[in-house]
Protein backbone atom coordinates (compact mmCIF):
# COMPACT_ATOMS: atom_id res chain seq x y z
CA UNK A 1 0.00 0.00 0.00
CA UNK A 2 1.83 3.65 -0.86
CA UNK A 3 0.57 6.35 0.39
CA UNK A 4 2.11 10.00 0.00
CA UNK A 5 2.72 12.64 2.54
CA UNK A 6 3.21 16.14 2.39
CA UNK A 7 5.22 18.43 4.87
CA UNK A 8 4.91 22.49 4.38
CA UNK A 9 5.49 25.65 7.31
CA UNK A 10 2.15 26.28 9.08
CA UNK A 11 0.22 28.86 7.38
CA UNK A 12 1.71 32.04 9.76
CA UNK A 13 5.45 30.80 9.58
CA UNK A 14 7.56 32.96 6.99
CA UNK A 15 8.97 30.43 4.34
CA UNK A 16 11.53 32.44 2.88
CA UNK A 17 12.31 29.69 0.14
CA UNK A 18 8.73 29.87 -0.77
CA UNK A 19 9.16 33.85 -1.32
CA UNK A 20 11.88 34.00 -3.15
CA UNK A 21 10.50 31.62 -5.63
CA UNK A 22 7.44 33.55 -5.70
CA UNK A 23 9.19 36.63 -6.39
CA UNK A 24 11.41 34.68 -9.51
CA UNK A 25 8.45 33.59 -11.16
CA UNK A 26 6.82 37.07 -10.77
CA UNK A 27 9.97 38.11 -12.53
CA UNK A 28 9.28 35.55 -15.21
CA UNK A 29 6.01 37.80 -15.53
CA UNK A 30 3.92 35.42 -13.82
CA UNK A 31 1.50 38.22 -12.82
CA UNK A 32 -1.05 36.52 -11.51
CA UNK A 33 0.66 34.29 -9.02
CA UNK A 34 -1.21 34.90 -5.85
CA UNK A 35 1.05 32.91 -3.40
CA UNK A 36 3.74 29.91 -3.30
CA UNK A 37 4.63 28.07 -0.08
CA UNK A 38 7.35 25.51 -0.65
CA UNK A 39 7.73 21.73 1.03
CA UNK A 40 8.26 18.84 1.25
CA UNK A 41 7.03 15.39 -0.50
CA UNK A 42 7.72 11.59 0.44
CA UNK A 43 5.89 8.53 -1.12
CA UNK A 44 5.85 5.88 1.22
CA UNK A 45 5.15 1.98 0.71
CA UNK A 46 4.05 -0.30 3.39
CA UNK A 47 3.26 -3.98 4.04
CA UNK A 48 -0.10 -3.69 4.83
CA UNK A 49 -3.32 -4.55 3.45
CA UNK A 50 -5.55 -2.97 6.20
CA UNK A 51 -6.08 0.91 4.86
CA UNK A 52 -6.93 1.96 8.47
CA UNK A 53 -3.84 0.58 10.05
CA UNK A 54 -1.99 1.68 7.34
CA UNK A 55 -3.43 5.57 7.55
CA UNK A 56 -2.40 4.95 11.16
CA UNK A 57 1.13 4.09 11.24
CA UNK A 58 1.56 6.69 8.43
CA UNK A 59 0.24 9.13 10.63
CA UNK A 60 2.93 8.32 13.51
CA UNK A 61 5.50 8.20 11.47
CA UNK A 62 4.70 12.03 10.41
CA UNK A 63 4.34 13.10 14.42
CA UNK A 64 7.41 11.56 15.31
CA UNK A 65 9.70 12.32 12.58
CA UNK A 66 8.56 13.53 9.22
CA UNK A 67 7.04 16.72 10.60
CA UNK A 68 7.81 18.93 13.07
CA UNK A 69 4.57 19.74 14.68
CA UNK A 70 5.61 23.61 15.74
CA UNK A 71 6.05 24.84 12.60
CA UNK A 72 4.56 22.63 9.80
CA UNK A 73 1.43 20.68 8.98
CA UNK A 74 1.00 17.16 6.88
CA UNK A 75 -1.33 16.09 4.66
CA UNK A 76 -1.16 12.00 3.91
CA UNK A 77 -2.75 11.00 0.77
CA UNK A 78 -3.58 7.44 -0.38
CA UNK A 79 -1.69 6.96 -4.16
CA UNK B 1 34.39 17.05 36.31
CA UNK B 2 33.58 14.74 33.93
CA UNK B 3 32.08 15.61 30.37
CA UNK B 4 31.43 13.44 27.40
CA UNK B 5 31.05 14.90 23.79
CA UNK B 6 28.39 12.98 21.49
CA UNK B 7 29.76 12.61 18.53
CA UNK B 8 27.18 12.04 15.18
CA UNK B 9 28.06 11.63 11.73
CA UNK B 10 28.64 15.18 10.17
CA UNK B 11 29.51 16.85 13.69
CA UNK B 12 32.35 18.80 12.88
CA UNK B 13 33.30 20.75 16.22
CA UNK B 14 33.40 18.02 18.22
CA UNK B 15 36.78 18.15 18.75
CA UNK B 16 37.01 21.80 19.24
CA UNK B 17 34.95 21.60 22.22
CA UNK B 18 36.87 18.87 23.43
CA UNK B 19 39.92 20.94 23.40
CA UNK B 20 38.20 24.01 25.03
CA UNK B 21 36.87 21.34 28.04
CA UNK B 22 40.27 19.36 28.59
CA UNK B 23 42.51 23.07 28.27
CA UNK B 24 39.62 23.73 31.15
CA UNK B 25 40.49 20.91 33.11
CA UNK B 26 37.42 18.72 32.30
CA UNK B 27 37.90 14.95 32.24
CA UNK B 28 36.58 14.70 28.59
CA UNK B 29 34.92 11.26 26.92
CA UNK B 30 33.72 11.37 22.84
CA UNK B 31 30.82 9.50 22.92
CA UNK B 32 29.61 7.78 19.48
CA UNK B 33 26.13 8.06 18.66
CA UNK B 34 25.52 4.61 18.40
CA UNK B 35 26.64 3.82 21.68
CA UNK B 36 24.07 3.10 24.43
CA UNK B 37 25.34 3.77 27.25
CA UNK B 38 26.52 7.30 28.14
CA UNK B 39 30.20 7.00 30.58
CA UNK B 40 29.30 8.55 34.05
CA UNK B 41 29.34 12.24 33.17
CA UNK B 42 28.11 15.66 35.09
CA UNK B 43 27.66 17.71 31.78
CA UNK B 44 27.20 16.34 28.28
CA UNK B 45 28.08 18.60 25.35
CA UNK B 46 25.80 17.86 21.89
CA UNK B 47 28.46 19.53 19.16
CA UNK B 48 27.94 22.21 15.84
CA UNK B 49 27.89 20.28 13.07
CA UNK B 50 26.04 19.27 10.41
CA UNK B 51 24.37 15.94 11.77
CA UNK B 52 23.74 13.39 9.05
CA UNK B 53 23.82 16.21 6.38
CA UNK B 54 21.01 18.26 7.85
CA UNK B 55 19.06 15.71 6.06
CA UNK B 56 14.95 16.29 6.88
CA UNK B 57 15.17 18.70 8.95
CA UNK B 58 18.55 20.26 10.95
CA UNK B 59 19.13 17.99 13.85
CA UNK B 60 15.71 15.65 13.04
CA UNK B 61 17.67 12.67 12.38
CA UNK B 62 20.56 12.96 15.25
CA UNK B 63 17.56 14.32 17.48
CA UNK B 64 15.97 10.46 17.30
CA UNK B 65 19.61 8.34 17.47
CA UNK B 66 20.18 5.72 19.85
CA UNK B 67 22.21 7.91 22.22
CA UNK B 68 19.59 10.20 22.41
CA UNK B 69 17.44 8.40 24.78
CA UNK B 70 20.11 8.27 27.42
CA UNK B 71 20.99 12.09 27.21
CA UNK B 72 16.98 12.62 27.56
CA UNK B 73 17.20 10.31 30.79
CA UNK B 74 20.49 11.80 32.12
CA UNK B 75 18.88 15.33 31.50
CA UNK B 76 15.80 14.34 33.39
CA UNK B 77 17.87 13.29 36.67
CA UNK B 78 19.85 16.80 36.14
CA UNK B 79 22.79 16.44 34.41
CA UNK B 80 23.80 19.19 32.51
CA UNK B 81 23.09 19.65 28.90
CA UNK B 82 24.85 21.87 26.90
CA UNK B 83 24.33 22.40 23.05
CA UNK B 84 26.33 24.52 20.71
CA UNK B 85 24.72 25.65 17.21
CA UNK B 86 23.54 22.41 15.69
CA UNK B 87 23.55 21.17 19.28
CA UNK B 88 21.00 23.75 19.94
CA UNK B 89 18.86 22.02 16.81
CA UNK B 90 19.09 18.66 18.15
CA UNK B 91 18.06 19.76 21.63
CA UNK B 92 14.58 21.69 20.20
CA UNK B 93 14.15 18.06 17.85
CA UNK B 94 14.51 16.25 21.30
CA UNK B 95 11.82 18.33 22.62
CA UNK B 96 14.44 18.48 25.85
CA UNK B 97 14.47 22.95 25.17
CA UNK B 98 10.63 24.06 23.59
CA UNK B 99 11.01 26.33 20.22
CA UNK B 100 12.64 25.56 16.84
CA UNK B 101 15.46 27.18 14.71
CA UNK B 102 13.87 28.10 11.34
CA UNK B 103 16.15 29.40 8.17
CA UNK B 104 17.58 32.35 8.87
CA UNK B 105 15.93 35.36 7.63
CA UNK B 106 17.75 36.36 4.79
CA UNK B 107 18.54 32.95 3.41
CA UNK B 108 22.35 32.78 4.06
CA UNK B 109 24.61 30.85 5.61
CA UNK B 110 26.34 33.70 8.29
CA UNK B 111 30.27 33.17 9.94
CA UNK B 112 30.72 36.02 11.51
CA UNK B 113 31.48 37.49 15.26
CA UNK B 114 29.07 38.55 16.88
CA UNK B 115 27.96 40.74 19.74
CA UNK B 116 25.92 39.05 22.70
CA UNK B 117 24.62 39.60 26.11
CA UNK B 118 24.06 37.82 28.99
CA UNK B 119 20.87 38.08 30.07
CA UNK B 120 20.49 35.66 32.74
CA UNK B 121 24.02 34.88 35.48
CA UNK B 122 22.20 33.19 37.78
CA UNK B 123 23.03 29.67 36.59
CA UNK B 124 25.30 27.04 36.17
CA UNK B 125 26.68 27.69 32.74
CA UNK B 126 27.00 32.06 33.29
CA UNK B 127 27.46 32.72 37.11
CA UNK B 128 30.93 33.62 35.51
CA UNK B 129 29.79 36.27 33.24
CA UNK B 130 28.51 40.09 35.08
CA UNK B 131 24.38 40.60 34.47
CA UNK B 132 24.28 42.44 30.58
CA UNK B 133 27.97 41.54 30.15
CA UNK B 134 28.73 42.41 26.21
CA UNK B 135 30.65 39.26 24.87
CA UNK B 136 31.96 38.46 20.97
CA UNK B 137 31.59 35.10 19.94
CA UNK B 138 31.32 33.30 16.51
CA UNK B 139 28.38 32.31 14.55
CA UNK B 140 28.52 29.84 11.58
CA UNK B 141 24.91 29.07 10.78
CA UNK B 142 21.95 28.33 8.23
CA UNK B 143 19.41 28.10 10.29
CA UNK B 144 19.40 29.79 13.62
CA UNK B 145 16.38 31.58 13.39
CA UNK B 146 14.79 30.97 16.86
CA UNK B 147 11.06 30.30 16.94
CA UNK B 148 8.51 29.69 19.27
CA UNK B 149 4.47 30.32 20.12
CA UNK B 150 3.99 33.40 22.47
CA UNK B 151 2.72 30.98 25.54
CA UNK B 152 6.35 30.11 25.66
CA UNK B 153 8.34 33.13 25.04
CA UNK B 154 6.15 34.47 28.01
CA UNK B 155 7.38 32.07 30.45
CA UNK B 156 11.19 32.04 28.69
CA UNK B 157 10.76 35.84 29.70
CA UNK B 158 9.07 35.38 33.54
CA UNK B 159 11.31 32.76 34.28
CA UNK B 160 14.05 34.04 33.30
CA UNK B 161 14.94 31.50 30.75
CA UNK B 162 16.74 33.79 27.95
CA UNK B 163 20.46 32.89 28.58
CA UNK B 164 21.81 35.30 25.44
CA UNK B 165 20.35 37.74 23.21
CA UNK B 166 22.03 39.22 20.05
CA UNK B 167 22.67 42.91 20.50
CA UNK B 168 24.64 46.17 19.26
CA UNK B 169 28.50 46.95 20.66
CA UNK B 170 26.58 49.13 23.30
CA UNK B 171 24.45 45.87 24.14
CA UNK B 172 21.38 47.83 22.55
CA UNK B 173 19.41 44.24 21.23
CA UNK B 174 17.99 46.37 18.19
CA UNK B 175 16.74 44.80 14.75
CA UNK B 176 20.12 45.66 12.98
CA UNK B 177 22.18 43.50 15.69
CA UNK B 178 19.63 40.76 15.12
CA UNK B 179 21.63 38.57 12.43
CA UNK B 180 19.38 35.52 11.97
CA UNK B 181 15.60 36.89 12.51
CA UNK B 182 15.77 35.30 16.07
CA UNK B 183 12.65 35.95 17.90
CA UNK B 184 13.57 39.04 20.34
CA UNK B 185 17.22 38.64 19.12
CA UNK B 186 17.23 35.01 21.54
CA UNK B 187 20.60 33.62 20.96
CA UNK B 188 20.38 30.71 23.40
CA UNK B 189 17.76 29.61 26.34
CA UNK B 190 17.59 27.60 29.00
CA UNK B 191 15.34 24.86 29.76
CA UNK B 192 12.78 25.68 33.39
CA UNK B 193 15.15 23.80 35.50
CA UNK B 194 17.99 25.73 34.12
CA UNK B 195 20.40 22.32 33.58
CA UNK B 196 20.16 22.71 29.72
CA UNK B 197 21.39 25.32 27.97
CA UNK B 198 21.06 25.72 23.88
CA UNK B 199 22.53 27.92 22.07
CA UNK B 200 23.66 29.71 18.62
CA UNK B 201 26.86 31.12 18.98
CA UNK B 202 30.23 29.21 19.60
CA UNK B 203 31.84 29.51 22.93
CA UNK B 204 34.13 26.95 22.22
CA UNK B 205 35.93 28.76 19.50
CA UNK B 206 36.28 31.70 21.81
CA UNK B 207 39.00 30.17 24.53
CA UNK B 208 42.33 31.49 23.22
CA UNK B 209 43.41 35.16 22.07
CA UNK B 210 46.15 33.34 19.48
CA UNK B 211 42.88 32.52 17.72
CA UNK B 212 39.94 34.72 18.83
CA UNK B 213 39.36 36.07 22.26
CA UNK B 214 38.45 34.63 25.57
CA UNK B 215 34.64 35.48 25.58
CA UNK B 216 33.73 31.83 25.70
CA UNK B 217 35.94 31.06 29.04
CA UNK B 218 33.84 31.98 31.32
CA UNK B 219 31.08 29.64 30.20
CA UNK B 220 33.22 26.62 31.25
CA UNK B 221 34.79 28.14 33.99
CA UNK B 222 30.87 28.46 35.59
CA UNK B 223 30.12 24.95 34.54
CA UNK B 224 33.32 23.98 36.96
CA UNK B 225 32.65 26.63 39.84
Amino acid sequence: MKFSVTVTLKKDVLDPQGKVVQNTLKNLGMDNLKSIRQGKYFEIELDDSDQKKAEKKIDEMCKKLLANLIIEDYKIKKI
Amino acid sequence: MKSSVIVFPGSNCDRDIAVALEKMQFKNQMVWHKETKLPKSDLIVIPGGFSYGDYLRSGAIAGKSLIINEVIKAANEGCLILGICNGFQILTETGLLQGVLLRNKKLKFINKDVNIKVINNQTKFSNKYKKDQILKINIAHNEGNYFTNSEHLQKLKNENLIAFKYCNTTGSTDEDSNPNGSLENIAGIFNSKKNILGMMPHPERMIDNLVSNTDGVNLFSSLLN
